[in-house]
């Protein structure tokens, strides 16, 4: 039985075999190639991944975004329990749910990052039934996310001026308004910073490709895992805080060393 | 001294009596017992501490060869890693630390355990007050006397208009200071009628269709990267923050109708507080954070200041799209940018 269906092809698998390498490079360079809002690559996905990607989304996600993504209906104070998902696009999803921040676990200033609920496949089904409501970007192609063909000096002036002030210089993370904060970027992977880049989760600015070009934002991802590989050039970090982990460690530390000193200097030779 | 009672029932308290017709001193009690240190009984103390004292300095000279094996061995170029730039500076620090507290600590530590620790007792010199104060009254005197002060007063007097006419320029030097600033430099800057606004730091100018919502952009005005001179103050002032949200989220003053295209707005990124770049968007909440002092701005209300010192709120660029669809300023900020400054009004 099993060899016979390892000798069984068919004469025009050759053929279909081109035809799809055909298909999945073109996708690939379609969704690299276009400049502005990458769309969505709805042709990617199979229409079965649509469709359990729906099964996924209704049984999981529908209670917050609504049957068929449009919304919950908006409370009192302009309160929503979540919001339409219609044209977020392919990348936010892989963002939300790859982290883990997706599915919420409970109301607070905003989604946190947790173990992820969704192995790959399912999160691949999400993103594809949530990609075919509306056009939004993309899940990024491989090129675009290779480090090593980014220019770390580059990538560093525009995190400089474009991440810097919220993520920190050293892409430690900061503090919002009202218990929000911008997460440290310390381990994060190449293809959930260039997502959350492109989609701006929760109250992060979108960066579209018009902003930063494709090519920028590999830079910037170059930059941040070069910081992160090489690390400081003056030795301990402290977590790249600034002033207060600093000022907390020479004020404990260093008062502390020269308190040493001088007991041990009045204390007489036994 | 006094006597105290020794708990009898007729002198009973613990309250001191002045002791009755005694004459009491204070008895100088002397110097301690001198107590011998280890090194001074066991001639193997005395040995060892020696080898410590000598190890110490040892670890100064092994300390300064680190620092040249640092500041010679590592050369630093366009190509060298973060990680050679860091035990270069390891290298560099730690062997400073070591040098000198090899030789600082090794001294104090002779000084405590091997050189001679006898007590020694200086006498004060005795006080004389008032033959001191005779003596200091007779130098002033004399010092009066030899200048003559009392006796010219031609010199006298015109010592005293010098003195109070040499304050004088200090004066208009310090008011020079807030005088000699032309505040139209303050209320002016490289924004102007058609000017387009161009992405920071390439300099290319931005299509107003490239503005999705919830984007940002960090924006300073085209042909900013061609300036030689001035780049930075330029900078400085005109540097501006681009974002889109729904039109119908924007509260819009009257005579401010034409100022965003299409819920396109620009905001200047100096805060009006101390001038730190106010560049922390919010794009659902809309609101602006400063990171120095936390001022908040609400981007719906024309960035009024709903948090923190911030005294004004971020002067708004009026925008437009020129013929090619690239945004453009109408104008320059209709009130100056960053903090306040004394002509303000």
């Amino acid at each position: 039985m099993k060899a016979l269906s390892q000798r069984r092809r068919h004469p025009l698998a050759a053929i279909a075999l081109l035809l799809l390498g055909l298909l999945v490079t073109g996708g690939l360079y379609a969704v690299a190639g276009t400049v502005n809002e990458a769309k969505a690559q709805t042709t990617t996905y199979s229409a079965q991944d649509v469709e359990e990607g729906e099964k996924l989304f209704v049984a999981n996600c529908a209670t917050c975004h609504g049957i068929g993504a449009v919304g919950a209906p908006e409370g009192a104070h302009g309160n929503q329990a979540g919001p339409s998902l219609v044209g977020v696009g392919a990348a936010a999803v892989d963002f939300q749910v790859g982290t883990g921040r997706m599915p919420m676990q409970m109301n607070g200033p905003q989604a946190q990052v947790k173990p992820v609920q969704f192995n790959d496949e399912q999160t691949r089904q999400l993103s594809a039934y949530v990609a075919s409501l509306g056009a939004g970007p993309a899940v990024p192609s491989e090129e675009v996310l290779d480090a090593s063909q980014g220019d770390p000096a580059k990538g560093g002036e525009l995190f400089r001026v474009n991440c810097a002030m919220c993520h920190n210089a050293a892409a430690a993370g900061g503090a919002l308004t009202r218990g929000k904060f911008a997460p440290g970027l310390d381990g994060v992977s190449e293809k959930h910073i260039y997502e959350a880049m492109v989609t701006g989760p929760q109250n992060m600015p979108v960066f579209n490709d018009a902003n930063v070009t494709p090519e920028g934002k590999r830079d910037i991802i170059a930059f941040l895992k070069s910081i992160e590989t090489e690390g400081s050039p003056g030795g301990a970090e402290l977590g790249s805080l600034g002033p207060v982990a600093e000022g907390l460690f020479i004020w404990t530390a260093g008062l502390g060393i020269i308190i040493g000193f001088t007991i041990w200097l009045t204390q007489r030779s036994s | 001294m006094g006597d105290h009672s020794h708990g009898d029932p007729n002198t009973s308290g613990t309250v001191a009596t002045a002791g009755q017709g005694q004459v009491e001193k204070f008895q100088d009690p002397g110097l301690p017992p001198h107590r011998p240190r280890l090194a001074d009984k066991d001639p193997r103390a005395e040995k060892r501490a020696e080898r410590q004292v000598a190890i110490l300095f040892a670890v100064s000279i092994i300390g300064t060869l680190l620092f040249f094996v640092g500041y010679f061995a590592i050369r630093l170029d366009e190509s060298t890693a973060i990680s050679t730039l860091r035990l270069q500076n390891m290298l560099l620090g730690l062997g400073t630390a070591f040098a000198m507290l090899g030789i600082g600590v090794g001294i104090v530590h002779w000084a405590k355990t091997l050189m001679p620790d006898h007590e020694v007792a200086e006498e004060r010199h005795e006080v004389r007050p008032e033959e001191d104060r005779q003596v200091a009254e007779k130098m002033i005197g004399q010092i009066l006397d030899e200048s003559g002060i009392k006796r010219r007063p031609l010199i006298r007097n015109t010592l005293l208009g010098a003195g109070v006419l040499a304050i004088l320029p200090a004066i208009g030097i310090f008011r020079d200071l807030s005088k000699n600033i032309n505040p139209d430099v303050l209320r002016h800057t490289m924004w102007d009628e058609g000017v387009r606004l161009a992405r920071d730091p390439e300099g290319t100018p931005i299509r107003a269709a490239d503005v999705t919502i919830g984007s940002a952009f960090h924006v300073i005005p085209e042909g900013l990267n061609d300036l030689h001179e001035g780049k930075l103050n330029e900078k400085a002032k005109a540097v501006v923050l681009l974002m889109r949200l729904n039109p119908e989220d924007l509260q819009v003053s009257p005579g401010r109708e034409d100022w965003n295209y299409n819920g396109i707005v620009a905001y200047s990124k100096i805060c009006t507080h101390v001038g730190c770049p106010v560049a922390l968007y919010e794009q659902q909440t809309h609101h602006l954070l400063c990171p120095c002092h936390q001022s908040t701005f609400d981007l719906t209300q024309e960035c009024k200041v709903i948090f923190g010192p911030a005294a004004h709120p971020l002067p708004q660029l009026p925008i437009t799209v020129d013929s090619e669809g690239y945004l453009v300023a109408r104008s320059d900020f209709q009130s100056p940018v960053g903090p306040s400054f004394w002509e303000r009004g």
